[in-house]
């Protein structure tokens, strides 16, 4: 288990949604993105702690990517501002997001499939100055920068397995390989802030143990990491602080040990019943009880009867089992 | 008939035209091969340069450098016109306003209105003669190592100013497609998100890409009309095709696929050209000479074919660099 950041470090106040951070990187504040009738996001104040591991949750359609792309600028708000390190985002383009020290990846890998992994990495540079149409005529303006970089990339191609393939082009490589180099790839600028959306989607749990490794070093290189992801088991294990998203809005946040038993969070995921086993006469018969509802009860009692099981009484306490993980069946997108 | 339609063909690879196609085919790379633009108007690239430089230099009569430069002018406005409000957009929307944007200058030219400058349907005539006045060549005629190619001194002057674009063209292509400049623009065609999230202006790599090669083709135009009168019904939809067949010929993100494409293109045209005209006059085939000139394009077209099928990256292109896949 990777040393966690303590909640004390994170906040002081009482946390409900939208609790002030002593130290946060990003601040959002009345962010609303509606598409149609639809209101995808809805944020009314949302603090991202420095240098910790936030994750994003909630369920399909929570519109945690959507308000992913509104923080790095691929798409615009219909209201709200938020901040980067003490500057306003509003309006900002992406690449001038980018530029600033905020870089995301994408739920579907983008690789650039017709380049090779190496050119892939130098992509990720900044400041090579052979990006400009004139100078680029010249190579000796730009061959040292050239070096430079291409030394980084393949430090960080060691560092992820990947610099055997450096020639390779990025169409061949596996699934989990491709999200591996598109991080790599990001973090070729130097970012204080990587925004991994679903990093672990489609990728082999052979590999899953060291891409949890590579964000964990993230941290401890003094990097804020906020990710998007389905798998319960990483976000129990390496994230500091948990958003829940749900309808657009954050209904819940804290540390991964309480977060997962707010009421709030297991009745976005799965309504109130998610422990309830429906497939049992006894676990419809609770759900009537809770549902106060004498016509569902005599229903599943004479069903009972007719399948000549004993009807016990049964308690009123509906089961919140909080260690139980509540994405188990929810399938990945 | 005899064998002269084999020199005929040869002297194709000599070509002016041969290499204003090539040189607008290069500027049709740096979009379509090397950027991912989708720009079905590069024939309104090569009309606007070459209205740009024969209005000057006959009607205004600016001397060849101005005349020149007002081609690359005219090409570069084009291409901003177009490109500033499509190149935010997905690609689909530069290609419907590429084919429209050619299609309106060209009938716009036609226009009795515009007459006056653009010589409406007739086009313009007389655009060489700036050109042909500073030929160092001596007034002649000469042939190329004693074979019947034999050309006078302004056609062998075009043939090296043409060709000459062509191979700076090529060097251009050359030089920043190895430089971190291609690289982004490359990254562009492969995912245009994906480089934005790296930190790279795409908007205004993508406006460059359109200029250079809008460039090239407003070039492409200049050396088009040199050897011959201005037509404004030269630069139609078909024109772009032509292009577009003569880059996937060669390969699509290549340096001398447009150049190799440009040959095969023209000397197939010529060669099928001799051989039907000789198949007729054996009374071998059963066709008249004039169906002899839409049949050409049929062999052409079943060549492209048979390259989809066999060879889908072009004669240069790496299989990586694949268009039809």
């Amino acid at each position: 288990m990777p040393e966690k950041t303590l909640v004390s470090d994170i906040t002081d106040d009482v946390i409900v949604p939208g609790v002030k951070k002593k130290d946060p990187i990003v601040v959002a504040h009345a962010v609303s993105r509606r598409f149609g009738g639809l209101t995808a996001v809805d944020v009314a104040h949302l603090e991202i702690p420095r240098g910790s591991i936030t994750a994003l949750i909630g369920p399909n359609g929570a519109g945690k990517t959507t308000f992913f792309n509104l923080l790095t600028g691929f798409d615009k708000p219909n209201t709200g501002n938020w901040t980067f390190k003490g500057k306003s985002l509003a309006g900002v383009p992406a690449f001038k997001v980018s530029r600033m020290g905020m870089v995301r990846t994408f739920q579907l890998t983008k690789a650039l499939s017709g380049m090779t992994v190496l050119e892939n990495m130098r992509l990720g540079a900044t400041k090579q100055g052979g990006e400009n149409i004139f100078v680029s005529l010249f190579k000796p303006l730009w061959k040292a920068k050239e070096d430079e970089i291409t030394e980084r990339a393949m430090q960080l191609l060691a560092k992820f397995k990947l610099d055997t393939k450096k020639d390779d082009y990025a169409s061949s490589l596996s699934g989990g390989q491709k999200k591996l180099l598109e991080m790599a790839r990001a973090l070729m600028s130097s970012p204080e802030l990587v925004m991994l959306d679903e990093p672990m989607a489609g990728v082999n749990p052979a590999l899953t143990q060291s891409l949890l490794g590579h964000i964990v070093n993230l941290k401890d290189e003094g990097m804020t990491v906020l990710f998007v992801e389905h798998d319960m088991h990483m976000v129990n294990t390496i994230a500091d602080w948990v958003v829940v998203m749900a309808e657009g809005k954050v209904v819940a946040e804290g540390p991964p040990s309480t977060v997962m038993s707010d009421p709030a969070v297991i009745d976005a995921y799965l309504g109130a019943h998610h422990a309830t086993d429906l497939g049992t006469i006894e676990g419809q018969l609770e759900v009537a009880e809770d549902m106060e509802s004498d016509l569902i009860r005599s229903e599943v009692e004479q069903d009972a009867e007719a399948a000549g099981i004993t009807v016990q009484s049964h308690g009123a306490s509906t089961t919140t089992d909080a260690a139980s993980t509540p994405v188990d069946g929810e399938e990945k997108k | 008939m005899n064998g002269n339609f084999i020199w005929l063909a040869i002297g194709q690879i000599f070509d002016p035209t041969v290499a204003a196609y090539a040189l607008a085919t290069i500027g049709l790379v740096i979009h379509f091969g090397f950027t991912g633009l989708l720009n079905f108007g590069q024939a309104g690239f090569m009309a606007v340069g070459g209205y740009a430089f024969a209005i000057t230099s006959v009607i205004y009569d600016w001397p060849l450098w101005g005349s020149f430069l007002a081609a690359i002018v005219a090409a570069t406005v084009f291409a901003l016109i177009l490109g500033i409000p499509t190149l935010r957009l997905r690609a689909d929307y530069l290609s419907i306003v590429t084919i429209a944007a050619a299609e309106i200058i060209r009938l716009s030219v036609k226009t009795p209105e515009f007459s006056d400058v653009t010589g409406g349907s007739e086009g313009i005539n007389g655009a060489a003669r700036a050109f042909n006045d500073v030929n160092p060549l001596p007034d002649g005629r000469f042939g190329l190592m004693g074979t019947p190619l034999v050309y006078n001194q302004d056609q062998w002057w075009i043939r090296i100013v043409g060709w000459g674009l062509v191979a700076l063209a090529c060097l251009l292509v050359f030089l920043l497609m190895r430089s971190p400049w291609g690289r982004v623009i490359m990254g562009i065609r492969e995912d245009e998100d994906a480089v934005r999230s790296l930190g790279k202006n795409v908007f205004s790599y993508k406006i460059q890409a359109l200029i250079l090669g809008g460039v090239l083709g407003g070039l492409a135009g200049v050396v088009f009309i040199l050897p011959r009168s201005l037509q404004p019904d030269n630069y139609g939809t078909q024109l772009t095709f032509f292009l577009y067949t003569i880059m996937l010929l060669g390969g699509a993100a290549t340096v001398f696929g447009p150049v190799v494409g440009s040959i095969i293109f023209w000397v197939t045209l010529s060669l099928t050209d001799g051989l039907l005209s000789l198949g007729i006059e054996a009374g071998v085939l059963p066709l008249t000479t004039t169906q002899t000139g839409p049949i050409r394009f049929i062999v052409v077209g079943v060549a492209l074919m048979l390259l989809v099928i066999f060879r889908p990256q072009g004669i240069f292109g790496k299989k990586k660099d694949l268009h039809f896949a």
